[in-house]
Parts: C-alpha cells; structure tokens; sequence
C-alpha cells in the first residue's frame, strides 16, 4: 500500500493532472434568515412540540451541523482501506476530541470484530503465556487518561512547502480523547517476565496485522490497554474492542484491534518501522525508532476552512500538544514570527494532552501573518518550518512539528502559505 | 562479655539491619488477579507469525525465485508491477537504487529495506492485499525469493529457506541509525526563546492556493438522519 505520507511524487503527479478543481476554501454557504423566526415574531421551534424522547436512541449532531465530519485527500493514497481521514479541528474546541470525528488511519480497513470472539494473547518471554477474553480485561483494575494520539505524518504533506489549504488536511492527524482501560504493566505482570526480556511487540487482528516493536521500559511506564474512548466503547474505526495507548508517541504504534503482545529481547524491525516510519535525512540516512512527537500547535481558528467574518473584536484559538510532557505555555505571533506573545490557555492541562489556547484581537482589516508555537515543560520550543528543514531536509516525510503559518487578508479569507 | 559474644552480636546487629533494608527496598510481589487463561501452545502457533531480522519464527519451508515468479505474476503483479515497477499508485517493490539522498528517494525492497525479515514478515501477515495469510509458507519463501531477485539481490537460482536466510544481504542495512533528536536538535530546547524583533521583514514565498490541491468540501457531509 501506498502510505499516506509517500506524497512528493503523487503530489507533483497531481498538479499535472490538475484534477482538484477549486480549492474549497471558506464556510458552509451563508443562508438567509428567515424573519418568521426573529423577534418580535415568535420562532417556529417556540410554538410547536419537539420530537420525543427516546427517538434519537444514539442522539446525533443538530443537522445544521452536517458540514463537520471527517474528511478525506482521495489522491493521497492508492486505495481508500489503506488511508487517513482528517479531523476537523477547525470546527472543534476544548481539549476532548468527539469519537466520531477523530482522525482514522487504516491499513487494512476497518476490522468489525464480534466481542465474544475477542482474545487478546499475551506471550514470549514470560513464565506464562496468557489469553484474556474482553470480558475478562474489563474485570481488572482500570484507569482513565486523557491523551492525545497524533499520526507521526501529520502535516508530513507540507515539508516542501504549504500545500494543503485548511488545518484540518495539514494538522488532522491528531485527536485527544479519555481512554479507559487496563495498565499494561499490569498484564504484563500477570504473565510475569523472563529476566532477558527487553522490548515487546504489539499486533493488531484486521487485515494488516498492524505490527510494532516497543521498548519494555515504555511499556511498563505508561502504556495502556484500552477499551473505551470518552466514556463509551471505542469505535470500530479506533480498534473497537481493544487498542493500545502509548502515551506521547507516534500513532502508528498504538495498534488497533489489539489481539497479541510478544516479549522479546530485541525489536523486530518490522516492515512499519524500517520501510514505513523511519525519518529520511538529506544524506539519505534515516533515523529509526522516533517514537516520541515533539511538541506542536496550530490556530484552528482562524484558519483556511474558517474565515474571520467581522472585523473589531475576534477570539484566535488553537491546540497545542507534546509527547515529551505539559504544554507549558504557547506563543502567537501576527507577523509571522518577528514578535509574539503568550496566549491564554484555557481548560485542564495534562500531561501528553492537547491544550486549548486563546488569543483575543481588535482586528481592523490588516493582513496578519498569524503563527503559535508550544512550549512544554521539558523546555521544548516547536521549531520554524525552516529551522527543522535545516536538520532534517525535506524527505523525511513524518514528524513534521515545525510553525504554521496561516495569512490573514483584508477580507477575512484566510490561506496556508510558506513564509522566508 | 566473651570473645564470641561480641563479634557474635555485631553479626547479628548487622543481619538484623540489612534485613531491614532488604524489607524496605524489597517491592511488593505483584498481585496475581487469577485473571485470564494458559494460552496452549497450539492457540500461540496460529498466531505466532512474527519474523525477526535473524531469522528467528520463520517457519519450515522453502522457495525458489522460479516459483515465486508464478506466484508473483498471480498475486502481485497487478499491483505492484511485472518488474516491482508499481502499476500506477501502490508501492514499488525494485530500483531506486541510489536516489535516497536526492530530491526524489525511491524507497523500495531493495533500495530502503533494511532488513529480509522486514519485507517476509510483511508479506506473511498483509499480503496479498485483501488476502491475507492466504500464502502457504513455501508460496512466501519463494515470492519473497522473487522480489529480492528483482532487486539483484540474490541470483535466478536462489532458493530461499530457514537455511539460506542469513546468506541475504540486504544492501541498505547500515543506513539506519537510533533517534538521536535530543542531541542533533539539541538547540530546540530553549528556555528563554525570542519574544521581540526576532527576525527581519517577513516575506510570503509559497501558497496553498497556487498549488491547488485541497479536496472540495461540498462533497463531503454528514448524511442526513
């Protein structure tokens, strides 16, 4: 399968073919009032009784708010099984990521596996090869955290320049969500451990048999074996009925649809992390094993897909995150990044968490450059797109955390654009 | 006191102290929740695919690159091309040799991996597309054989096997290395980062909108309920 993220040729491919039409920037198209329903009149939904209860057994977004779903690139990837669908950051806020619209990355499809058939296996290197039904997981002791989990190819689409033209398609490989679920150092303990046991590999049950090695010590650190996502069952999209969390690191190796962990005394060096996740530098090495995402934000709004409608007072709000701790503080700029200054962040701070940031303005119609840098705990600064560029070239594809930059015009438009 | 009382009571003192130290350090046992079941060695073998770089859960079997062009041309080629060319967008398998440090790296079998357990255990577990696990393991050993042949990694006459497996050299091998972030990128740790006239006039030099690529969104929404 084509990766999402082996873009460069497929991209210049597309320019050629010119296949994409108008960039679909801007909202939903504005509709009319109706003054039926405005004062002094009294609103339809005022005089009549509404549906009842229990008609929406599983209740569903207002229809008014169609528009916000996860969308697609179709010419990013060869087959759409083997594909990513991007949330749409630009329609959220808060920290907590809807389990509907959480970005999907499959390599296989989306596997439907009935919970009576579960097993997860647990072997290798320990005094007792285990398997546990899904009931059976749920009877351990469980925990909840808020992490976020972000594709190590977020924004992998724009090393060369600013590509895609809304930050749901340069910065949807990301959601935050609460997992519910068991230690998985606890399991491990279960089975109990060979003394020579150093990494373990973590195997999913659809149709890619997603396979990852781990080092142990993260594995007994934070890692998780989860089975609901905010609350509720994980969805079927997000490794219904059992995933793995691993907090902080790229989402390639919190594998859906867990059904087997092996302990051994090496990595694996599977195909996802020798031919698929390992970072190309201009010299034609590559670094392997770049598990941890290094701190990142952008401005969800404004952005391409949410213009500023009026001039005069205006909220900018964004999402930050880092893999190495807390968001300590997030920075924004108007002049793309000759100055900035701190941004308020709003709502609960965890660790390996997003964080909603605000920044309010008086906008009068100037064209603004507008930027956010996170700053976490362990003294991380997310670098400028050059800054990263000059480390690592432009081939890297994956674990691109370099600024944003999106350009605000006189109209309110607002377009993703590459500053020097 | 008598000369064994003393030395006596000095080990003893000694015994009690370090008991106390081990007690302290000692960690509580994990507890058993007598909590899932003895998984037997035949439910492990069904699943136990795996396949490390030194060989270790190939299975027995074997295969030559002959036969691996018959399956190959069956099973693959559709996709990935006669040669490993790719047949429109899926991943090439062959060339690219010598392109990773230029403008345009193609990454394929021979030119990226690093490793022969990469590309066989990929095969074992996804492969064919939509397929998977269908192959038998002599089917795996010998198309695995023809696409290291593609890549003139091994001769028209190779068999690949658990005994021939260490003979494959796969040439990029040494080209990886560990995530070294915390030292090369060292200098994006910075406690006090620029807040004012960080840098000179701020010039646009790239637009989305010049390269066009963004899907039209009108085409997507929610279906109505």
């Amino acid at each position: 399968m084509m990766g999402p993220f082996d873009t460069n040729r497929a991209t210049r491919r597309h320019f050629i073919a010119g296949a994409a039409g108008l960039a679909a920037a801007g909202s939903a198209s504005a509709r009319a009032d109706n003054v039926k329903n405005l004062p002094p009149n009294v609103a339809d939904w005022t005089r009549q009784l509404g549906q009842a209860v229990g008609v929406r057994g599983y209740g569903n977004p207002s229809k008014y708010e169609k528009d916000v779903v996860r969308r697609t690139v179709p010419w990013l990837t060869a087959t759409p099984e083997s594909s990513v669908s991007f949330t749409p950051l630009h329609q959220l806020d808060g920290i907590v990521t809807p389990n509907g619209l959480c970005f999907e990355r499959h390599h296989g499809g989306i596997a439907e596996i009935d919970p009576n058939d579960y097993r997860l296996m647990l072997h290798g290197l320990v005094d007792k090869p285990l398997i546990f039904t899904l009931d059976e997981l749920k009877r351990l002791p469980r925990i909840n955290k808020i992490y976020f989990l972000e594709c190590a190819a977020n924004s992998g689409m724009e090393w060369r320049g600013a590509q895609l033209n809304g930050c749901q398609y340069t910065h949807g490989m990301v959601h935050c969500v609460q997992y519910t679920g068991v230690p998985l150092k606890l399991l491990l303990e279960q089975a109990g451990l060979k003394p020579n046991a150093k990494w373990i590999m973590v195997e999913g049950g659809d149709a890619a048999a997603m396979n990852r090695s781990i080092p142990l010590n993260k594995a007994l650190d934070d890692c998780m074996v989860a089975y609901r996502m905010n609350g509720e069952m994980l969805r079927p999209e997000q490794g219904y009925p059992v995933r793995l969390v691993v907090p902080g690191w790229e989402g390639n190796v919190w594998v859906k649809w867990l059904r087997r962990i092996k302990v051994g005394d090496l990595p694996w060096f599977t195909r996802e992390e020798t031919s698929k996740y390992t970072d190309l530098l201009e010299n034609g090495r590559a670094r392997q094993f770049t598990f941890v995402m290094d701190a990142k934000s952008v401005i969800t709004s404004p952005s391409p897909q949410v213009p500023v409608k009026q001039k005069g007072f205006n909220v900018i709000s964004g999402l930050a995150w880092s893999g190495r701790g807390r968001v300590k503080r997030v920075d924004i700029s108007l002049d793309g990044g000759r100055n900035w200054r701190t941004a308020r962040i709003d709502g609960p701070v965890f660790d390996k968490a997003c964080v909603r940031f605000y920044y309010e303005v008086d906008w009068n119609g100037e064209e603004l450059l507008l930027q956010s840098r996170a700053l976490d705990d362990t003294g991380y600064v997310q670098p400028s797109k050059d800054a990263l560029r000059k480390i690592r070239g432009v081939n890297s594809i994956y674990h691109n955390n370099g600024i944003q930059t999106w350009a605000l015009k006189s109209d309110g438009e607002v377009e993703n654009v590459e500053v020097g | 006191m008598s000369r064994w009382v003393r030395p006596l009571l000095v080990v003893v003192l000694a015994l009690a102290y370090t008991g106390a130290i081990l007690a302290q350090e000692k960690k509580e046992a994990p507890r058993n929740y007598g909590v899932g079941h003895l998984a037997t060695p035949e439910q492990i073998a069904g699943w136990d695919i795996d396949v490390r770089p030194d060989g270790q859960g190939g299975p027995v079997g074997q295969g030559s690159v002959k036969d691996g062009e018959k399956v190959y041309l069956d099973k693959c080629a559709a996709c990935h091309g006669e040669f490993g060319e790719s047949a429109g967008r899926w991943p090439q398998l062959a060339q690219g040799k010598g392109t990773l440090a230029s403008h345009d790296p193609v990454k394929t079998v021979g030119s990226y991996f690093p490793y022969l357990s990469s590309v066989f255990d990929y095969i074992r577990r996804a492969m064919p597309f939509g397929d998977a696990e269908s192959l038998t393991n002599d089917e795996l050993y010998a198309v695995t054989a023809y696409v290291l042949n593609l890549n003139d990694i091994v001769d028209d006459k190779f068999v690949l096997s658990k005994e021939t497996w260490s003979k494959v050299k796969m040439p990029n091998e040494g080209a990886f290395f560990d995530d070294d972030r915390e030292k090369s990128e060292k200098a994006f740790w910075n406690p006090n980062p620029c807040m004012k006239d960080c840098r000179g006039p701020v010039k646009i030099t790239g637009r989305a909108r010049a390269v066009d690529v963004t899907p039209d969104e009108s085409t997507q929404k929610r279906g109505m309920e």
